[in-house]
């Protein structure tokens, strides 16, 4: 039994401190030097549907082919961009649009995800941190919009740029392995009729925000005030 | 008694060599991040780090992610660094019992590959 004084032991605390954060400060390093993504920019959708077909699913189509979806519609599939047509009874005019994740600037399923799996980046992208969740659903319950869906079975062969796995729950991700690259999400370049404008709501110049200023468009449910990225123009 | 001795070190031996591990299918190899010694040792902690830059930042780095680790080290037979018994992150994961969960939503083929054959 040796007394060890204060001076020593704290010297001695010290040094193992330095060593546990040593890897840490380490890989901090290692990091690049690349931009994280800022609020300064919001992605957002204006969506027309007035020009957009009904019948015409190449949206759905394209998301599923990116996203490696089975592109099924039963209830055990993911479905991450859905067309829906919609008929005002009283006037006989028929919509037709699509829906999908409306990346709510405060998303209910970021409100409710027990485990932070479910987070909004700083660019207004409402994502599913699928190492984190667990698969409770409560997202899928929460969301106004059923924007979400939930992996059942075991996946093989997943597109190498969009990880999924059974067991989590998932949704539209604006193509966010895309538009990191600059990109063009995979909807917005399939649409025959160009009805989907993908943009920088934040940035006045972009095409989105000046038509957003110009034209009427509404959000779906504005009435939850979740202010949603996606608009729809003639709806 | 003898023959039972016999019988039991006819089993170890057999056993022991059973989990000698398999000879690592590399694929291209090379040094790309850090020396081989390194990377056996850190390899998840890098992992791990970028993983969670890149999904809440938005910090895809080229060289630290698992996308890129595969695209070399995927085996230049079937392209991919999980379908094998000796592919490159089966053979010792397996032989040190720890679960490549990483799989189960990452595919483990290389993605020039993946992207060659999905072509339309």
């Amino acid at each position: 039994m040796t007394d060890v004084d204060r001076r020593g032991f704290l010297k001695t605390a010290m040094g193992a401190a330095v060593v546990s954060i040593a890897p840490g400060m380490f890989l901090f390093d290692m990091a690049h030097g690349g931009e994280a993504v800022s609020s300064r920019v919001r992605w957002g959708m204006l969506i027309d549907t007035a020009s957009c077909t009904p019948g015409c699913n190449e949206c759905v189509s394209a998301c599923s082919r990116e996203n490696g979806l089975s592109g099924g519609v039963a209830a055990t599939d993911s479905q991450w961009i859905r067309k829906i047509e919609i008929k005002d009874i009283s006037t006989g005019r028929a919509v037709s649009l699509p829906v999908m994740c409306q990346h709510c600037e405060h998303p209910p399923c970021v409100d409710v995800c027990p485990t932070a799996a479910s987070f909004k980046r700083a660019d207004g992208i409402v994502l599913v941190d699928r190492h984190l969740c667990i698969g409770c659903r409560y997202c899928m319950m929460a969301c106004p919009y059923k924007a979400r869906s939930f992996v059942h079975e075991p996946l093989q062969d997943q597109n190498p740029d969009v990880p999924r796995g059974k067991g989590t729950v998932e949704g539209c991700t604006l193509c966010v392995h895309r538009v990191d690259q600059g990109l063009k999400p995979a909807c917005t370049e399939a649409c025959p009729n160009q009805s989907i404008l993908f943009g920088d709501l934040n940035d006045k110049t972009s095409e989105i925000a000046i038509k957003v200023r110009t034209v009427a468009s509404t959000q779906v449910r504005a009435d939850l005030r979740l202010n949603p990225g996606i608009r729809y123009q003639g709806l | 008694m003898k023959l039972i001795a016999i019988f039991l070190l006819c089993l170890c031996i057999s056993s022991a060599w059973g989990a000698t591990p398999y000879k690592l299918d590399i694929g291209r190899g090379g040094e790309c991040v850090k020396d081989p010694q390194w990377m056996r040792k850190n390899h998840m902690h890098l992992l791990r780090h970028q993983r969670d830059e890149a999904v809440h930042q938005g910090l895809r780095d080229d060289k630290i992610s698992l996308k890129n680790c595969i695209e070399c080290h995927a085996s230049l037979k079937d392209d991919s660094a999980i379908a094998r018994d000796d592919s490159f992150c089966v053979a010792c994961h397996r032989y040190e019992a720890v679960a490549t969960d990483c799989f189960e939503c990452h595919t483990g083929t290389r993605k020039s590959a993946w992207q060659k054959r999905n072509a339309k």
